[in-house]
Protein backbone atom coordinates (compact mmCIF):
# COMPACT_ATOMS: atom_id res chain seq x y z
CA UNK A 1 0.00 0.00 0.00
CA UNK A 2 2.80 2.69 0.95
CA UNK A 3 4.86 1.12 -2.00
CA UNK A 4 1.94 2.57 -4.55
CA UNK A 5 1.53 5.96 -2.82
CA UNK A 6 5.45 6.10 -3.05
CA UNK A 7 5.46 5.87 -6.41
CA UNK A 8 2.80 7.39 -7.34
CA UNK A 9 3.82 10.73 -5.41
CA UNK A 10 7.10 10.14 -6.99
CA UNK A 11 6.01 10.04 -10.16
CA UNK A 12 3.96 13.28 -9.60
CA UNK A 13 6.93 15.35 -8.16
CA UNK A 14 8.70 14.24 -11.37
CA UNK A 15 6.14 15.19 -14.02
CA UNK A 16 5.37 18.35 -11.93
CA UNK A 17 8.73 19.35 -11.80
CA UNK A 18 9.42 18.65 -15.51
CA UNK A 19 6.51 20.92 -15.46
CA UNK A 20 8.34 24.20 -13.92
CA UNK A 21 10.77 23.64 -16.77
CA UNK A 22 8.50 23.01 -19.59
CA UNK A 23 5.46 25.07 -19.25
CA UNK A 24 5.42 27.64 -21.79
CA UNK A 25 3.36 30.24 -19.86
CA UNK A 26 4.98 31.64 -16.35
CA UNK A 27 1.92 31.01 -14.46
CA UNK A 28 1.65 27.16 -15.28
CA UNK A 29 5.31 26.96 -14.67
CA UNK A 30 4.38 28.26 -10.68
CA UNK A 31 1.32 26.56 -10.37
CA UNK A 32 3.28 22.81 -11.27
CA UNK A 33 5.71 24.12 -8.85
CA UNK A 34 3.01 24.66 -6.18
CA UNK A 35 2.00 21.46 -7.01
CA UNK A 36 5.64 19.74 -6.52
CA UNK A 37 6.19 21.35 -3.13
CA UNK A 38 2.49 19.51 -2.45
CA UNK A 39 4.00 15.90 -3.61
CA UNK A 40 7.16 16.80 -1.55
CA UNK A 41 5.16 17.29 1.23
CA UNK A 42 3.66 14.43 0.71
CA UNK A 43 6.88 12.19 0.77
CA UNK A 44 7.18 14.04 4.48
CA UNK A 45 4.22 12.34 5.59
CA UNK A 46 5.11 9.14 4.02
CA UNK A 47 8.22 9.59 6.62
CA UNK A 48 5.51 10.47 9.42
CA UNK A 49 6.87 13.98 9.27
CA UNK A 50 4.17 15.70 9.92
CA UNK A 51 5.56 19.04 11.25
CA UNK A 52 7.92 19.49 8.87
CA UNK A 53 5.39 18.59 5.86
CA UNK A 54 2.75 21.38 6.98
CA UNK A 55 5.21 24.01 7.30
CA UNK A 56 6.54 23.17 4.40
CA UNK A 57 3.35 23.95 2.77
CA UNK A 58 2.55 26.91 4.87
CA UNK A 59 6.15 28.30 4.22
CA UNK A 60 6.36 27.25 0.54
CA UNK A 61 3.17 26.76 -1.30
CA UNK A 62 1.28 29.25 1.30
CA UNK A 63 3.50 32.22 1.30
CA UNK A 64 6.74 32.19 -1.29
CA UNK A 65 4.60 31.24 -3.98
CA UNK A 66 2.04 33.29 -3.32
CA UNK A 67 4.85 36.02 -3.65
CA UNK A 68 6.19 34.08 -7.10
CA UNK A 69 2.49 34.22 -8.59
CA UNK A 70 1.94 38.44 -7.62
CA UNK A 71 4.61 38.28 -9.61
CA UNK A 72 3.99 36.61 -12.61
CA UNK A 73 0.87 38.52 -12.24
CA UNK A 74 1.34 41.67 -12.15
CA UNK A 75 4.41 41.74 -14.85
CA UNK A 76 1.72 39.82 -16.99
CA UNK A 77 4.86 37.35 -18.88
CA UNK A 78 4.04 35.70 -21.77
CA UNK A 79 6.12 33.66 -24.09
CA UNK A 80 6.11 36.43 -26.75
CA UNK A 81 7.15 39.07 -24.46
CA UNK A 82 10.05 36.98 -22.51
CA UNK A 83 13.67 38.23 -23.84
CA UNK A 84 15.03 34.88 -25.28
CA UNK A 85 18.41 34.52 -23.93
CA UNK A 86 21.39 33.89 -26.22
CA UNK A 87 22.83 30.75 -26.84
CA UNK A 88 26.10 31.35 -25.27
CA UNK A 89 24.19 31.42 -22.16
CA UNK A 90 22.07 28.48 -22.94
CA UNK A 91 25.15 26.72 -23.05
CA UNK A 92 26.75 27.84 -19.95
CA UNK A 93 23.52 27.31 -17.92
CA UNK A 94 23.57 23.54 -19.41
CA UNK A 95 27.04 23.02 -18.11
CA UNK A 96 26.45 25.19 -14.66
CA UNK A 97 23.33 22.78 -14.34
CA UNK A 98 24.61 19.52 -15.19
CA UNK A 99 27.92 20.25 -12.76
CA UNK A 100 25.13 20.82 -10.14
CA UNK A 101 23.18 17.69 -10.77
CA UNK A 102 26.46 15.35 -10.62
CA UNK A 103 27.21 17.34 -7.40
CA UNK A 104 23.60 16.25 -6.25
CA UNK A 105 24.31 12.58 -7.31
CA UNK A 106 27.69 12.23 -5.89
CA UNK A 107 26.66 13.09 -2.85
CA UNK A 108 23.40 11.10 -2.91
CA UNK A 109 25.24 8.06 -4.02
CA UNK A 110 27.14 8.15 -0.51
CA UNK A 111 24.10 8.63 1.54
CA UNK A 112 21.99 5.80 3.55
CA UNK A 113 19.12 5.14 0.95
CA UNK A 114 15.61 5.86 2.61
CA UNK A 115 12.85 3.88 0.88
CA UNK A 116 9.26 4.04 1.36
CA UNK A 117 9.73 1.37 3.79
CA UNK A 118 11.05 2.89 7.08
CA UNK A 119 10.93 2.35 10.63
CA UNK A 120 7.48 2.38 12.02
CA UNK A 121 8.11 4.15 14.56
CA UNK A 122 10.40 7.28 13.47
CA UNK A 123 9.40 10.55 15.03
CA UNK A 124 12.33 12.62 13.89
CA UNK A 125 9.69 14.79 12.16
CA UNK A 126 6.63 15.50 14.51
CA UNK A 127 6.82 19.10 16.05
CA UNK A 128 8.06 17.89 20.39
CA UNK A 129 11.44 16.31 18.45
CA UNK A 130 12.10 19.17 16.25
CA UNK A 131 11.51 21.70 18.89
CA UNK A 132 13.88 19.63 21.19
CA UNK A 133 16.95 19.63 18.72
CA UNK A 134 16.19 22.99 17.48
CA UNK A 135 16.76 24.29 21.24
CA UNK A 136 19.02 22.18 22.59
CA UNK A 137 21.63 20.46 20.10
CA UNK A 138 21.19 22.96 17.48
CA UNK A 139 20.22 26.43 19.05
CA UNK A 140 23.45 28.25 18.31
CA UNK A 141 22.66 27.49 14.16
CA UNK A 142 19.06 28.65 15.02
CA UNK A 143 19.71 31.90 16.97
CA UNK A 144 22.00 32.92 13.78
CA UNK A 145 19.83 32.26 11.48
CA UNK A 146 17.16 33.90 13.23
CA UNK A 147 19.14 37.17 13.29
CA UNK A 148 19.92 36.46 9.51
CA UNK A 149 16.16 36.81 9.10
CA UNK A 150 16.03 39.63 11.13
CA UNK A 151 18.64 41.37 9.05
CA UNK A 152 17.22 40.58 6.03
CA UNK A 153 13.89 42.04 7.22
CA UNK A 154 15.34 45.36 8.33
CA UNK A 155 17.14 45.41 5.31
CA UNK A 156 13.89 45.13 2.96
CA UNK A 157 12.41 47.62 4.80
CA UNK A 158 15.31 50.07 4.12
CA UNK A 159 15.70 49.68 0.54
CA UNK A 160 11.71 50.48 0.51
CA UNK A 161 11.79 53.36 2.42
CA UNK A 162 14.76 54.64 0.01
CA UNK A 163 12.86 54.48 -2.89
CA UNK A 164 9.99 56.70 -1.43
CA UNK A 165 11.99 59.63 -0.32
CA UNK B 1 -5.36 -2.38 6.74
CA UNK B 2 -8.21 -1.41 9.45
CA UNK B 3 -11.23 -1.56 7.14
CA UNK B 4 -13.76 -0.39 9.71
CA UNK B 5 -11.67 2.48 10.67
CA UNK B 6 -11.87 3.79 6.85
CA UNK B 7 -15.10 3.41 6.81
CA UNK B 8 -15.93 5.17 10.02
CA UNK B 9 -13.75 8.05 8.38
CA UNK B 10 -15.81 7.91 4.81
CA UNK B 11 -18.87 7.33 6.81
CA UNK B 12 -18.00 11.20 8.61
CA UNK B 13 -16.93 12.65 5.82
CA UNK B 14 -19.95 12.37 4.14
CA UNK B 15 -21.57 13.80 6.85
CA UNK B 16 -19.93 16.37 7.50
CA UNK B 17 -19.32 17.28 3.71
CA UNK B 18 -23.63 17.12 3.75
CA UNK B 19 -23.90 19.39 6.93
CA UNK B 20 -21.42 21.98 5.96
CA UNK B 21 -23.33 22.36 2.30
CA UNK B 22 -26.43 22.66 3.83
CA UNK B 23 -25.34 24.86 6.88
CA UNK B 24 -23.84 27.20 4.09
CA UNK B 25 -26.97 26.68 2.07
CA UNK B 26 -29.02 28.10 5.59
CA UNK B 27 -26.45 30.82 5.90
CA UNK B 28 -26.98 32.52 2.84
CA UNK B 29 -30.78 32.49 3.49
CA UNK B 30 -29.56 33.69 7.12
CA UNK B 31 -27.86 36.04 5.92
CA UNK B 32 -30.58 37.76 4.02
CA UNK B 33 -32.75 37.55 6.90
CA UNK B 34 -30.78 39.14 9.40
CA UNK B 35 -29.91 42.26 6.94
CA UNK B 36 -33.17 42.54 6.52
CA UNK B 37 -33.83 42.33 10.57
CA UNK B 38 -31.59 44.52 10.55
CA UNK B 39 -32.52 47.18 7.82
CA UNK B 40 -36.56 46.75 9.12
CA UNK B 41 -37.40 44.40 6.22
CA UNK B 42 -39.23 41.02 5.73
CA UNK B 43 -36.54 39.24 3.82
CA UNK B 44 -37.40 36.65 1.13
CA UNK B 45 -40.64 35.21 2.23
CA UNK B 46 -41.87 34.33 -1.33
CA UNK B 47 -40.48 30.47 -1.36
CA UNK B 48 -41.98 27.88 0.94
CA UNK B 49 -43.22 29.36 4.94
CA UNK B 50 -40.81 31.49 5.63
CA UNK B 51 -38.85 32.04 2.46
CA UNK B 52 -37.65 28.81 3.76
CA UNK B 53 -37.17 27.16 0.54
CA UNK B 54 -35.62 29.89 -1.03
CA UNK B 55 -31.59 28.47 -0.91
CA UNK B 56 -33.07 25.41 -3.13
CA UNK B 57 -34.24 28.57 -5.37
CA UNK B 58 -31.33 30.17 -5.43
CA UNK B 59 -29.19 26.91 -6.01
CA UNK B 60 -31.41 26.42 -9.33
CA UNK B 61 -31.33 29.62 -10.35
CA UNK B 62 -27.52 29.31 -10.11
CA UNK B 63 -27.82 26.07 -12.14
CA UNK B 64 -29.67 27.50 -14.84
CA UNK B 65 -27.78 30.14 -15.59
CA UNK B 66 -26.10 30.31 -18.77
CA UNK B 67 -22.47 29.70 -18.08
CA UNK B 68 -20.39 32.03 -19.99
CA UNK B 69 -16.63 31.88 -20.30
CA UNK B 70 -14.67 34.93 -22.03
CA UNK B 71 -12.96 34.50 -25.03
CA UNK B 72 -10.04 36.40 -23.70
CA UNK B 73 -9.31 33.96 -20.59
CA UNK B 74 -7.40 30.84 -19.81
CA UNK B 75 -10.06 28.35 -19.64
CA UNK B 76 -8.30 25.51 -17.93
CA UNK B 77 -6.96 27.88 -14.88
CA UNK B 78 -10.53 29.94 -15.49
CA UNK B 79 -12.34 26.67 -14.29
CA UNK B 80 -9.73 25.20 -11.93
CA UNK B 81 -9.94 28.89 -9.57
CA UNK B 82 -13.23 28.17 -8.22
CA UNK B 83 -13.32 24.50 -7.63
CA UNK B 84 -9.50 24.53 -5.60
CA UNK B 85 -11.23 27.19 -3.60
CA UNK B 86 -14.40 25.21 -2.90
CA UNK B 87 -11.97 22.01 -2.48
CA UNK B 88 -9.71 24.15 0.45
CA UNK B 89 -12.43 25.64 2.21
CA UNK B 90 -14.32 22.04 2.80
CA UNK B 91 -10.07 20.72 3.17
CA UNK B 92 -10.32 22.80 6.55
CA UNK B 93 -13.02 20.83 8.39
CA UNK B 94 -10.92 17.59 8.08
CA UNK B 95 -9.29 18.04 12.21
CA UNK B 96 -12.13 20.05 14.03
CA UNK B 97 -13.60 17.67 16.60
CA UNK B 98 -16.94 17.82 16.13
CA UNK B 99 -18.19 15.95 19.38
CA UNK B 100 -17.51 13.34 22.33
CA UNK B 101 -17.25 9.87 20.97
CA UNK B 102 -20.18 7.32 20.19
CA UNK B 103 -20.39 3.88 21.22
CA UNK B 104 -22.87 1.83 19.29
CA UNK B 105 -22.58 -2.21 20.24
CA UNK B 106 -19.15 -1.57 21.77
CA UNK B 107 -17.99 -0.09 18.87
CA UNK B 108 -15.99 3.36 19.34
CA UNK B 109 -17.11 6.21 16.46
CA UNK B 110 -14.54 9.43 16.65
CA UNK B 111 -16.25 12.53 15.54
CA UNK B 112 -12.72 13.32 14.17
CA UNK B 113 -12.05 12.81 10.78
CA UNK B 114 -8.08 13.13 11.20
CA UNK B 115 -6.50 13.50 15.06
CA UNK B 116 -3.37 15.09 13.70
CA UNK B 117 -0.84 16.24 16.02
CA UNK B 118 -0.11 19.14 14.42
CA UNK B 119 -4.48 19.80 13.71
CA UNK B 120 -4.09 23.97 13.94
CA UNK B 121 -1.25 24.38 11.40
CA UNK B 122 -2.89 22.14 8.88
CA UNK B 123 -5.90 24.72 8.90
CA UNK B 124 -3.34 26.79 8.48
CA UNK B 125 -2.09 25.51 5.53
CA UNK B 126 -5.56 24.92 3.97
CA UNK B 127 -6.15 28.43 4.85
CA UNK B 128 -2.91 29.74 3.16
CA UNK B 129 -3.66 27.46 -0.05
CA UNK B 130 -7.53 28.75 -0.22
CA UNK B 131 -5.99 32.06 -1.39
CA UNK B 132 -4.70 30.41 -4.50
CA UNK B 133 -8.33 29.86 -6.19
CA UNK B 134 -9.02 33.47 -5.74
CA UNK B 135 -6.03 34.55 -7.57
CA UNK B 136 -6.03 31.96 -10.36
CA UNK B 137 -9.33 32.58 -10.86
CA UNK B 138 -9.37 36.55 -11.17
CA UNK B 139 -6.25 36.19 -12.95
CA UNK B 140 -7.74 34.00 -15.68
CA UNK B 141 -10.22 35.88 -15.80
CA UNK B 142 -7.98 38.44 -17.69
CA UNK B 143 -10.42 41.67 -16.61
CA UNK B 144 -8.66 44.32 -14.20
CA UNK B 145 -11.30 44.67 -11.74
CA UNK B 146 -11.20 40.70 -11.62
CA UNK B 147 -7.27 40.99 -11.16
CA UNK B 148 -7.04 43.48 -8.59
CA UNK B 149 -9.78 41.83 -6.62
CA UNK B 150 -7.15 38.61 -6.72
CA UNK B 151 -4.28 40.98 -5.25
CA UNK B 152 -6.45 42.86 -2.56
CA UNK B 153 -7.69 39.45 -1.64
CA UNK B 154 -4.29 37.56 -1.46
CA UNK B 155 -2.42 40.49 -0.18
CA UNK B 156 -5.36 40.75 2.63
CA UNK B 157 -4.71 36.88 3.30
CA UNK B 158 -0.98 37.19 3.74
CA UNK B 159 -1.38 40.19 5.99
CA UNK B 160 -3.42 38.73 7.98
CA UNK B 161 -2.23 35.35 8.24
CA UNK B 162 0.82 36.61 10.08
CA UNK B 163 -0.86 38.03 13.23
CA UNK B 164 -3.32 35.02 13.40
CA UNK B 165 -0.51 33.01 13.14
CA UNK B 166 1.12 34.84 16.77
CA UNK B 167 -2.28 34.78 18.09
CA UNK B 168 -2.51 30.90 17.65
CA UNK B 169 1.25 30.78 18.95
CA UNK B 170 0.31 32.42 22.38
CA UNK B 171 -2.76 29.61 22.57
CA UNK B 172 0.01 26.77 22.08
CA UNK B 173 1.94 28.42 24.87
CA UNK B 174 -0.80 28.50 27.30
CA UNK B 175 -2.56 24.96 25.98
CA UNK B 176 0.65 23.08 25.17
CA UNK B 177 -0.34 21.33 22.11
CA UNK B 178 -1.55 21.82 18.80
CA UNK B 179 -3.50 19.01 18.73
CA UNK B 180 -7.15 20.38 18.53
CA UNK B 181 -9.14 17.96 20.78
CA UNK B 182 -5.53 18.45 23.23
CA UNK B 183 -7.07 22.07 23.30
CA UNK B 184 -10.77 21.53 23.28
CA UNK B 185 -10.26 18.96 26.22
CA UNK B 186 -8.01 21.51 27.89
CA UNK B 187 -10.76 23.97 28.26
CA UNK B 188 -13.06 20.82 29.85
CA UNK B 189 -14.74 22.77 32.90
CA UNK B 190 -15.50 26.23 31.75
CA UNK B 191 -11.99 27.23 31.49
CA UNK B 192 -12.37 28.62 28.15
CA UNK B 193 -9.26 30.11 26.40
CA UNK B 194 -10.97 33.33 25.92
CA UNK B 195 -10.77 34.35 29.31
CA UNK B 196 -7.05 33.64 29.12
CA UNK B 197 -6.54 34.99 26.09
CA UNK B 198 -9.06 37.75 25.43
CA UNK B 199 -6.50 40.11 23.02
CA UNK B 200 -5.29 37.18 21.48
CA UNK B 201 -9.27 36.13 20.88
CA UNK B 202 -9.52 39.10 19.04
CA UNK B 203 -6.88 39.16 17.24
CA UNK B 204 -7.90 35.91 15.77
CA UNK B 205 -11.65 36.58 15.37
CA UNK B 206 -10.34 40.58 13.32
CA UNK B 207 -8.02 37.68 11.42
CA UNK B 208 -10.79 35.29 10.83
CA UNK B 209 -12.99 38.07 8.92
CA UNK B 210 -10.21 39.48 6.95
CA UNK B 211 -9.39 35.99 5.77
CA UNK B 212 -13.26 34.60 4.85
CA UNK B 213 -12.76 38.07 3.24
CA UNK B 214 -16.07 39.36 5.06
CA UNK B 215 -16.95 42.69 5.86
CA UNK B 216 -15.88 44.74 6.64
CA UNK B 217 -12.73 43.38 5.21
CA UNK B 218 -14.46 42.47 1.70
CA UNK B 219 -12.12 44.83 -0.55
CA UNK B 220 -11.53 41.84 -2.58
CA UNK B 221 -15.18 42.06 -4.10
CA UNK B 222 -16.18 45.79 -3.54
CA UNK B 223 -18.96 46.65 -6.06
CA UNK B 224 -18.75 50.44 -5.45
CA UNK B 225 -14.59 50.06 -6.74
CA UNK B 226 -14.16 46.98 -8.46
CA UNK B 227 -17.88 45.57 -10.00
CA UNK B 228 -17.69 42.33 -8.55
CA UNK B 229 -13.74 42.14 -7.74
CA UNK B 230 -12.26 38.56 -8.50
CA UNK B 231 -15.19 36.65 -9.66
CA UNK B 232 -16.54 39.58 -12.04
CA UNK B 233 -16.29 37.43 -14.90
CA UNK B 234 -18.12 34.53 -13.01
CA UNK B 235 -21.33 33.31 -13.80
CA UNK B 236 -23.71 30.18 -13.63
CA UNK B 237 -22.63 27.32 -10.85
CA UNK B 238 -18.88 28.91 -11.26
CA UNK B 239 -19.86 31.97 -9.35
CA UNK B 240 -21.78 29.95 -7.39
CA UNK B 241 -18.81 28.38 -6.04
CA UNK B 242 -17.17 31.05 -5.42
CA UNK B 243 -19.97 32.27 -3.42
CA UNK B 244 -21.18 29.50 -1.95
CA UNK B 245 -17.73 28.37 -0.50
CA UNK B 246 -17.47 32.42 1.32
CA UNK B 247 -20.35 30.20 3.18
CA UNK B 248 -18.35 27.34 3.96
CA UNK B 249 -15.47 29.35 5.27
CA UNK B 250 -17.38 31.36 7.74
CA UNK B 251 -19.14 28.21 9.10
CA UNK B 252 -15.64 26.57 9.68
CA UNK B 253 -14.06 29.82 10.86
CA UNK B 254 -16.75 29.69 13.20
CA UNK B 255 -16.14 26.12 14.21
CA UNK B 256 -11.92 26.91 14.84
CA UNK B 257 -13.04 29.86 16.92
CA UNK B 258 -15.55 27.88 18.54
CA UNK B 259 -13.13 25.01 19.43
CA UNK B 260 -9.94 27.08 19.90
CA UNK B 261 -11.36 30.24 22.50
CA UNK B 262 -14.87 28.69 23.84
CA UNK B 263 -14.10 25.17 25.05
CA UNK B 264 -15.29 23.49 21.32
CA UNK B 265 -17.87 20.54 22.10
CA UNK B 266 -18.12 21.41 26.19
CA UNK B 267 -20.14 23.20 28.22
CA UNK B 268 -19.47 23.50 32.07
CA UNK B 269 -21.55 21.59 33.90
CA UNK B 270 -21.92 18.82 31.41
CA UNK B 271 -20.35 15.73 34.02
CA UNK B 272 -22.71 16.59 36.34
CA UNK B 273 -25.68 15.80 34.31
CA UNK B 274 -24.22 12.11 34.26
CA UNK B 275 -25.68 11.18 30.90
CA UNK B 276 -25.18 7.94 29.21
CA UNK B 277 -21.68 8.08 26.67
CA UNK B 278 -24.08 7.85 23.78
CA UNK B 279 -26.38 10.90 25.48
CA UNK B 280 -23.65 13.11 25.83
CA UNK B 281 -21.81 12.64 22.50
CA UNK B 282 -25.19 13.99 21.03
CA UNK B 283 -25.20 17.06 23.38
CA UNK B 284 -21.82 17.69 23.06
CA UNK B 285 -22.21 18.15 19.42
CA UNK B 286 -25.55 20.45 19.81
CA UNK B 287 -23.55 22.16 22.15
CA UNK B 288 -20.95 22.79 19.55
CA UNK B 289 -23.22 23.49 16.57
CA UNK B 290 -24.93 25.87 19.10
CA UNK B 291 -22.07 27.93 19.80
CA UNK B 292 -20.77 27.78 15.72
CA UNK B 293 -24.42 29.39 14.64
CA UNK B 294 -23.68 31.92 16.90
CA UNK B 295 -20.87 33.08 15.56
CA UNK B 296 -21.80 32.65 12.15
CA UNK B 297 -24.81 34.67 13.41
CA UNK B 298 -22.01 37.12 15.11
CA UNK B 299 -20.65 37.35 11.37
CA UNK B 300 -23.76 38.76 9.62
CA UNK B 301 -23.95 41.13 12.76
CA UNK B 302 -20.98 42.81 11.93
CA UNK B 303 -21.51 42.87 8.11
CA UNK B 304 -24.84 44.21 8.22
CA UNK B 305 -23.10 47.00 11.10
CA UNK B 306 -20.16 47.91 10.23
CA UNK B 307 -19.36 49.76 7.24
CA UNK B 308 -16.11 48.27 4.98
CA UNK B 309 -12.57 49.64 5.43
CA UNK B 310 -10.58 51.50 2.60
CA UNK B 311 -7.62 50.10 1.63
CA UNK B 312 -5.28 51.65 3.10
CA UNK B 313 -6.98 51.51 6.59
CA UNK B 314 -6.72 47.65 6.07
CA UNK B 315 -3.24 47.46 5.54
CA UNK B 316 -2.51 49.90 8.20
CA UNK B 317 -5.10 47.71 10.64
CA UNK B 318 -2.96 44.90 9.69
CA UNK B 319 0.71 45.63 10.23
CA UNK B 320 0.84 48.74 12.03
CA UNK B 321 -2.00 47.30 14.94
CA UNK B 322 -2.60 43.85 14.84
CA UNK B 323 0.90 42.49 14.48
CA UNK B 324 2.83 44.68 17.21
CA UNK B 325 -0.53 43.61 19.21
CA UNK B 326 -0.01 39.49 18.50
CA UNK B 327 3.89 40.42 19.41
CA UNK B 328 3.05 42.25 22.72
CA UNK B 329 0.13 38.94 23.42
CA UNK B 330 2.49 36.33 22.66
CA UNK B 331 5.39 38.18 24.97
CA UNK B 332 2.90 38.47 27.89
CA UNK B 333 1.68 35.07 27.52
CA UNK B 334 5.51 33.33 27.91
CA UNK B 335 6.00 35.66 30.82
CA UNK B 336 2.86 34.59 32.33
CA UNK B 337 3.61 30.85 31.36
CA UNK B 338 7.68 30.99 32.91
CA UNK B 339 6.99 32.63 35.88
CA UNK B 340 3.43 33.05 36.89
CA UNK B 341 2.50 29.59 36.23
Amino acid sequence: MSQLIFFILSSLTIVSALGVLFAKNPMYSVLSLIVCFFTVAGHYIMLNAQFLAIVHLIVYAGAIMVLFLFVVMLLNLNAETEPHKTSKLKFAAVIAGGVLFLTIIASLKAGIPVGYHLPAKSNIGLVEIVGQKLFTDFLLPFEVSSILFLSAMIGSVVLAKKEKR
Amino acid sequence: MDYTLLLDKAILVVIIFVVSLGIAAYATYGERKVAAFLQDRIGPDRAGPFGLLQPIADGVKMFLKEEIIPNASDKFLFIIGPCIFMMTSLMTSAVIPWGKSFNIGGHEFNLQVADLNVGILYIFAVVSIGGYGIMIGGWASNNKFALLGALRASSQMISYELSMGMSIIALLLFNNSLNLRDIVDAQQHGQWNVFYQPLGFLIFLICAFAECNRAPFDLPESESELIGGYHTEFSSMKLGLFLFAEYINMFISSAIIASLYFGGYHFPGIDSLDLSQNLAAIVSVGVFFAKIIFFILFFMWVRWTVPRFRYDQLMRLGWVVLIPLSIINVLITGAWMTFVK
